[in-house]
């Protein structure tokens, strides 16, 4: 029984700038620890990801025995646009869809009171509970693709160039986070909305060609609406000297604009969310 | 015995058994048929209503699915350009036809994967529909055959939309449009007894997604789903020949599309007919051994 007159202590709480990323690491061990109890899923990821592969080169090579460049993109260029897209897919499938379909799930069905009654911040839970390890395999399988397409580059690698890569690809990531996360915070709005992940299947495959490829609709819409561009061209493009710095700092610039928003929207989406529980 | 005595006698209690331990039914039945029809027609129905519920999920959906014929569209058209205009004959107007109707025959082909078999294993989903009067194969194709209606109307704006982006070279005549109207259902057809069978493996064991992945690959590279048939190379497009795939993709885009004689268009229809007839044996003949090794522990 409450005492009258009780008030609660509020909780103190310290600036602690890597708060999140622990909570993260305890969340990934824990989906870790759950996910070795599966081995054998390894070896279906990595057959499913050599076939994966398998198809993506099939196409490089029906395309290149056409012709021998593809608008400006030489054949080595086209393998390294390819391991970029398979290593940001790996990413995205370990440790961004999962929690997304999870959040799907939990607002459809009224569960998500389970992650915004704990004493953290509802989105970095919701963003972090979720890890399939396995799926991992895919990085290392875009890893090698990488590694070989610059082994048949014509020029060496600099330092600029790496760095340019590592930073592109990082912002790439949160863009792509930013994507679903706004994407599935409109289950707050649709709330059925389980086909969002066969959309982004769908136009995540565009990756695997530069955009400057596709007509200028296309383009925009593969820039801003579902970052692919800056996820998997712009690293591509460090890697392959055709990068300038201006991109670079757009896209760091664009994608501060892509995580205030999502938290903005994050925070309307909640406003709607009435649970289901009792 | 007269045929009038066959008729249930006013004595016996309805659902009660009979003399000779014969049960009576409550109610009269109605010609299997009839029945059939009935069943198809209720699903087909209730398909139908659910699908226009669920406009926006249906959209997102066959969204996903653009993007995969738009970004080949847009490669072989670079490609054609390049090369001064086409590719082995094909203009980009020729590749975005081709394109274009395949985002229909997409849709037409999509069927219950083994993904839905294993969940439907892994839940006991089956035990309830044994239980039901028909071949449960029958309430998967009537079901999602009244999904494609809901499919071909919501289709109709993005191919308009996708007509003007692209401007298709496509002229098709009355005969051709006729035979694309069946081969879509007959390509719905072949490729559900395919998937059934494949699905029917979960039976045996609940991990089928390596075994379903391979297929997607060697059904992406020998049905047309990729790239034309034509643009394969010689050994691919003779494989495709003795395979089922490309009854469900590359012939229903080509009927529609043009460039087949009257002899191809209908013996397409011919093939399709066969590739479904050899499914459906062999999802016969897999079901009955399937179905005895079936547990379910459940309320």
């Amino acid at each position: 029984m409450v005492k009258q007159g009780y008030e609660p202590t509020p909780p103190i709480r310290r600036f602690e700038p890597f708060r999140p990323f622990r909570i993260a690491w305890i969340y990934f061990r824990v989906g870790a620890m759950n996910e070795l109890q599966y081995r054998a899923n390894f070896f279906v990821e990595v057959f499913q990801s050599l076939l994966s592969l398998g198809v993506g080169l099939a196409v490089l090579a029906l395309v290149f025995s056409q012709t021998s460049t593809l608008n400006g993109w030489s054949r080595s260029q086209l393998l390294a646009v390819l391991g970029v897209q398979i290593l940001i897919g790996g990413f995205i499938h370990t440790f961004v869809q999962p929690n997304m379909t999870h959040l799907l799930a939990d607002i459809r069905e009224g569960k998500l009171d389970f992650a915004l009654t704990k004493p953290e911040d509802g989105q970095l839970l919701v963003s972090v509970r979720d890890v399939r390890i396995w799926q991992a395999v895919d990085m290392i399988t875009g890893t090698v693709v990488l590694i070989v397409a610059m082994l048949q580059l014509d020029h060496a690698i600099g330092v600029v160039d790496a760095l340019a890569f590592l930073a592109a690809i990082m912002i790439g990531g949160s863009m792509f986070y930013c994507f679903w996360m706004v994407v599935t915070t409109g289950a707050f709005w649709l709330v059925k909305m389980d086909e969002v992940v066969e959309l982004f299947e769908g136009v995540f495959q565009s990756g695997r060609w530069p955009v400057g490829t596709y007509p200028r609709w296309l383009r925009l819409g593969l820039t801003f609406l579902v970052p692919i561009a800056f996820a998997v061209t712009v690293p591509a493009e460090a890697l392959t000297s055709r990068l300038n710095w201006q991109t670079l700092v757009f896209a760091f610039v664009l994608a501060i604009v892509f995580l205030a928003f999502t938290r903005w929207f994050w925070r309307r989406g909640l406003k709607r969310y009435s649970g289901a529980s009792a | 015995m007269s045929a009038l005595a066959e008729r249930p006698s006013p004595a016996v209690r309805p659902g009660a058994p009979a003399a000779g331990g014969r049960w009576e039914p409550l109610l009269p039945e109605a010609g299997r048929v009839r029945s059939m029809l009935g069943v198809y027609a209720q699903c087909f129905r209730t398909s139908v209503i659910t699908g226009f519920q669920y406009r926006v999920a249906h959209y997102f959906y066959m969204f996903g699915m653009l993007a995969e014929p738009i970004i080949y569209l847009v490669v072989w058209s670079t490609i054609a350009r390049q090369q001064g205009g086409s590719v082995d004959g094909f203009t980009p107007g020729d590749f975005a036809a081709y394109y274009i109707v395949w985002t229909l025959v997409r849709q037409m082909n999509i069927v219950f994967t083994p993904y839905g078999w294993e969940w439907r294993i892994r839940e006991g989903q089956i035990a309830g529909q044994l239980l039901r009067p028909l071949h449960p194969i029958h309430y998967d194709i009537a079901n999602l055959g009244g999904w494609k209606i809901v499919t071909i109307v919501l289709w109709l704006p993005i191919a308009f939309a996708l007509t003007l982006l692209f401007h298709p070279t496509l002229s098709p005549t009355a005969t051709e449009i006729g035979v694309f109207s069946v081969a879509i259902w007959g390509a719905y057809l072949v490729r559900t007894m395919n998937l059934w069978l494949l699905g029917l493996v979960t039976f045996w064991t609940t991990r089928v997604s390596a075994l379903f992945e391979a297929y997607a690959v060697v059904e992406l590279l020998f049905s047309g789903r990729l790239v034309p048939l034509q643009l394969m190379p010689g050994w691919a497009q003779t494989a495709a020949n003795v395979m089922p795939f490309k009854w469900t993709f590359g012939y229903p885009i080509e009927t529609l599309t043009g460039g087949l004689t009257d002899a191809q268009l209908f013996g397409g229809l011919g093939m399709q007919a066969l590739w479904t007839t050899i499914g459906a044996i062999g999802v016969a003949i897999v079901w009955k051994r399937a179905v005895r090794r079936f547990t379910s522990v459940g309320n």
